[in-house]
């Protein structure tokens, strides 16, 4: 119901920010770009442009979904919380002669579940309830309840109260659980503030013996050196295959079978041949690298122009050169395009094999922290370790608009 | 002796099915030093393999080319060859790919610079040197192709349709340069071309081939290129000789094409 609820709470936030935006720029003047101009956008992609306020409001409204859920001081508008307060119901009981009496109990629902001094003064039952938690009541004598607030209870059966819900156990005992409201508990999903203050105390002290940046750079140096390996050999490797037949033959059916085996599922198997430490990681990047590599650079080949081979060849180009000067450059968009793809391949990776077994590593962080159920480290980690794949794939989009300018328009 | 000789050329293709197609069937030319011939002809009559033999792409299933009296066994850069389109080199500018053949030589910057900067300048494009490839027209990139070939000084030019992809104007520009950079340089040249004008206006020499099997048709010996070289094309066209022969190709290139839809007739 919760999840319906929240759904359609996105789905409105989705359409009335399309609203406003919509107001907001109604009588400012339109770029006058090129794609601004165009009349047909409607199945012209490449006239299809993010709009930046929709990706601003995007996060805005996942951060505010997020805060208004976890009861974070930095929004404004949170869902109903769990019941912190006094509240009361009142009960009859049956005593053994069968005469009935009333009674109230006068609840306070606090964080500590201590009663405020003074509360046992009157003469109705006073009871401390932790916020969140059930608590059994201990009602004078052998009162057996028969109604509370006026309806009928029996063993088993339950009446909702003012803020909260009474309920009877089979023994007869009555039983007060305080109203939880929406809000998570910090131990499913803690607050913004609380996880921006899990990152800066982690980044003072480090989480389990290593300073933050030792645990990130940890995971980055191994893709770096198990992307590499596999580019080194990947990329000769694709190159072989797409100029000699002999190669092709020998590393396709190599190639192909291992193509679609997932990286994670050779955990195991370079965990039993490695073992669990820096080898073994940089092996399984050094895999999951390899095959993504070198079908891109088989790709690069195939793709270039026969023509352009000719006109090489015509203008007196050896193999040599030809390689040098044609099918490696012209390959190169390709190339990047698989480096991308071997990139992010590898930063899953990494972390799920840090997750099996390491002692440094962004993937072990959270994965120590579930341990000792540390929802907002494990937050905070998942965070860094999206931004941190994004930053990757911006550096290696950024290189390629450099190095490859000419891609996409010959 | 010298110039191209081809000596009963004959390919022919083995299809995957079994079957095969005859492409070419003994043609036999001889090309003397310095002249141009153009090559006409119905599609798949087999002019673009016939070119692909000469540069070397494609080894004929009989017969043998020879240039300057030694055989031709493959591609070599005595045999320059411009493309339709797309055979240019997107991550070297103008300049880069214009030199591209004397820096495969091995050659000396000194050596072949002023040689390049001069044939960018003849082919218009001096000021656009040091551009990308994609950022010029596809014109601009034609005179690029040429000036590359040339830039290696080949005996013998190949082009195919290297002028087909362009408009009507830009293509008789092209024309123009195409015809100068003959007379001035005096290379031998095959040119293949599905334009009949072009084939005349260009054409020292003229082939049309006919299809099923791939054959030299009929030859002719023109007047207009030399006519060309010191008038401008448009007054060319209207010498009575050239409406006449026009018409002639156009006819029996048209009877060709008629006879191929009449062979396809009964198997659909
Ligand atoms: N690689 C090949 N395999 C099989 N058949 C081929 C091959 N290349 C060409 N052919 C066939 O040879 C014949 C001649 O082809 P070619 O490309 O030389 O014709 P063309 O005269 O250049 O045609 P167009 O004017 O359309 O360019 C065609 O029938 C074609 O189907
Ligand atoms: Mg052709």
């Amino acid at each position: 119901m919760t999840g319906i609820a929240i759904l359609l709470v996105y789905v409105l936030a989705f359409v009335l920010a399309a609203a406003a935006a919509g107001l907001l720029r109604r009588g400012r003047a339109r770029r006058a770009d090129f794609s601004s101009l165009k009349t047909v956008t409607f199945g012209d992609e490449s006239a299809i442009r993010p709009d930046r306020l929709a990706s601003i409001a995007s996060v805005v409204v996942i951060f505010l979904l997020w805060g208004a859920f976890t009861g974070s001081k930095l929004v404004p508008l949170h869902v109903s919380g769990p019941f912190a307060g006094e509240t009361s119901f009142t009960y009859q009981s049956e005593g053994t002669g069968g005469q009935l009496s009333d009674g109230r109990v006068r609840i306070t629902v606090g964080p500590d579940g201590t009663l405020p001094a003074g509360a046992e003064t009157s003469d109705d039952v006073a009871v401390a309830v932790q916020s969140g938690r059930n608590k059994l009541i201990q009602l004078p004598g052998d009162a057996r309840v028969v109604s509370v607030n006026g309806t009928e209870i029996a063993p088993g059966g339950a009446v909702p109260v003012e803020d909260g819900t009474v309920s009877m156990t089979s023994k007869g005992t009555l039983s007060f659980a305080a109203e939880r409201g929406l809000q998570m508990e910090p131990i499913w999903l803690p607050s913004p503030e609380a996880v921006v203050g899990r990152f800066i105390e982690i980044m003072a002290n480090g989480y389990q013996n290593y300073s933050l940046w030792e645990h990130i750079g940890a995971s980055l140096l191994r893709v770096l050196a198990g992307f590499t390996l596999g580019a080194l050999v990947g990329i000769p490797l694709g190159y072989a295959m797409g100029l000699s037949g002999w190669f092709r033959g020998w590393f396709d059916p190599i190639v192909e079978f291992m193509r679609p085996v997932p990286p994670l599922a050779l955990i195991p198997l370079v965990i039993i041949w490695f073992g669990i430490w820096e080898t073994g990681k940089v092996v399984l990047l050094f895999l999951a690298a390899l095959w993504v590599m070198a079908i891109a650079a088989r790709a690069g080949v195939s793709g270039v122009r026969i023509s352009k081979i000719h006109a090489a060849y015509s203008l007196g180009a050896s193999k040599w050169q030809i390689l040098r000067h044609v099918i490696v450059p012209n390959s190169l968009p390709e190339i990047f395009t698989g480096a991308r793809v071997a990139m992010g391949v590898c930063w899953g990776t990494v972390v799920a094999a840090e997750l099996v077994a390491a002692q440094m590593g962004a993937g072990m962080m959270i994965i120590a922290a579930a341990k000792f159920q540390l929802t907002d480290i494990v937050m905070m980690g998942i965070i860094l370790i999206g931004l941190i794949g994004f930053g990757i794939d911006l550096l290696m989009r950024q290189a390629e608009t450099r190095l490859v300018p000419w891609k996409g328009r010959s | 002796m010298s110039g191209l000789t081809l000596n009963n050329i004959s390919m022919r293709f083995d299809l995957p099915n079994g079957s095969h197609v005859q492409a070419l069937q003994d043609v036999s030319l001889h090309l003397a030093k310095g002249e141009l011939l153009s090559v006409l002809g119905p599609s798949g009559c087999g002019k673009t393999t016939l070119l692909n033999i000469v540069a070397g792409f494609l080894a004929p299933t009989a017969g043998e080319i020879t240039l300057n009296g030694h055989a031709v066994r493959g591609p070599d850069a005595e045999r320059g060859m411009v493309f339709q389109e797309g055979a240019l080199f997107e991550w070297m500018n103008v300049r880069d790919n214009v030199s591209f053949g004397p820096r495969m030589a091995g050659r000396r910057k000194a050596d072949y610079l002023p040689e390049v900067d001069r044939l960018l300048e003849i082919v218009g494009l001096k000021d656009f040197r040091d551009k990308a490839i994609y950022e010029l027209s596809g014109g601009m990139q034609q005179r690029v192709a040429l000036a590359r070939c040339l830039a290696n000084d080949p005996d013998v030019i190949l082009m195919d349709e290297p002028l087909g992809a362009l408009d009507a104007l830009t293509r008789e520009k092209m024309q123009a340069l195409v015809l100068k950079l003959w007379k001035e340089t005096g290379k031998t040249v095959m040119l293949i071309t599905h334009s009949v004008e072009e084939a005349l206006l260009l054409g020292e020499r003229l082939i049309v081939m006919a299809p099923r099997p791939g054959r030299i048709h009929k030859e002719y010996r023109l007047p207009f290129a030399e006519l060309g070289a010191g008038m401008d094309l448009r007054e060319v066209k209207k010498h009575p000789d050239f409406g006449t022969t026009r018409e002639d190709i156009l006819s029996m290139i048209w009877n060709m094409e008629e006879e191929i839809m009449g062979h396809m007739e009964p198997a659909s």
